[in-house]
């Protein structure tokens, strides 16, 4: 059962990571790159920088880091750890997912495997997005930690809402359910004190809904996989 | 119950053991990737997986 767990995460993992990779060179990636037209242009480093909210990327936060900092140059090199990072996070997605197959331990086939991917995408893009809307480099964004913490909470009540809600009868868990759902939004994420920046806010809005469609590619993506290959790798031994 | 039942139950518990642990396994490790690409500080990291963050819609500095 391990074997075939890590087998079927790490191919699935691979091949969406790697597929989405192309995906974003269409979708995110020349939007990040316009941005940061803007951020740069903008480079007014320290009118932004309080101890409340940072720029995204800005140079104010990344100035004294930045001296030492590595960081992969344009083109080739950039693009060759975006899809690293994009395989690592698909391999990771797909070990959730691999693992909830099992633990359910009903028939998995392609299909049913996209439903699950469905869920990922709620769990891990849509819950989190309605509070902290996808950023573009250069949003004016409150603390990271803080936001983490909530993106997490978010992501995390939104998985243990959608079980109960799916894998418990009866209405009081599907209220239960949706109150836990809800919560995290309800408290609040946290925002800047103060919003703008040197990033036009219709590139910021094109950012979120491209990041959002590409997110939905991933999962349909990640979830057929890995089913299919889930459903072949069980059915051998 | 009959003993045949009974060993079927028992085979049946063995099943679930040995598929929870890798599984739970599996859980942690997944967690441990996404953790690492996705939210570690560490300047390089955040630089290296840069673009992947932002598209994932990852809180990102």
């Amino acid at each position: 059962m391990f074997r075939i767990i890590f087998a079927v995460a790490l191919l699935a993992g691979f091949v969406s990571g790697a597929g989405i990779s192309l995906v974003q060179e269409i979708t995110t990636t020349p939007l990040i790159l316009h941005a940061e037209e803007f951020e740069q242009a903008s480079a007014a480093p320290h009118h932004f920088e309080t101890a409340t909210f940072k720029l995204v990327d800005g140079t104010a936060t990344h100035a004294g880091a930045s001296a030492e900092a590595w960081a992969p140059e344009n083109g080739l090199q950039r693009f060759f750890y975006t899809a690293l990072a994009n395989i690592v996070m698909g391999v990771g997605f797909a070990l959730l997912l691999v693992a909830s197959y099992v633990i359910d331990g009903s028939r998995i086939n392609g299909r049913r495997g996209v439903v699950w991917g469905m869920a990922g995408f709620a769990i891990f893009t849509l819950s989190p997005s309605l509070g902290l809307a996808p950023e573009v480099p250069g949003s004016l964004v409150a603390e990271l930690t803080a936001r983490q913490g909530w993106w997490l909470a978010a992501a995390a009540s939104t998985a243990l809402g959608l079980w109960l809600m799916v894998f418990r009868s009866g209405w009081m868990f599907a209220v239960a359910g949706l109150v836990i759902i809800a919560l995290p939004h309800l408290i609040g994420a946290p925002h800047p004190q103060q919003i703008g920046g040197p990033v036009p806010a219709e590139l910021a809005g094109q950012f979120a809904a491209a990041s959002l469609v590409t997110a939905a590619i991933f999962w349909a993506m990640l979830g057929w996989l890995s089913g299919t290959i889930y459903q072949r790798m069980a059915a051998d031994g | 119950m009959t003993s045949k039942t009974i060993a079927l139950k028992q085979t049946a518990m063995a099943l679930d053991s040995s598929r929870i642990a890798p599984a739970v396994a599996a859980l942690m490790v997944g967690a441990f990737l996404l953790l690492g690409a996705g939210f570690a500080h560490s300047n390089t990291i955040h630089n290296a997986a840069h673009d992947a963050r932002h598209a994932f819609a990852f809180p990102c500095h």
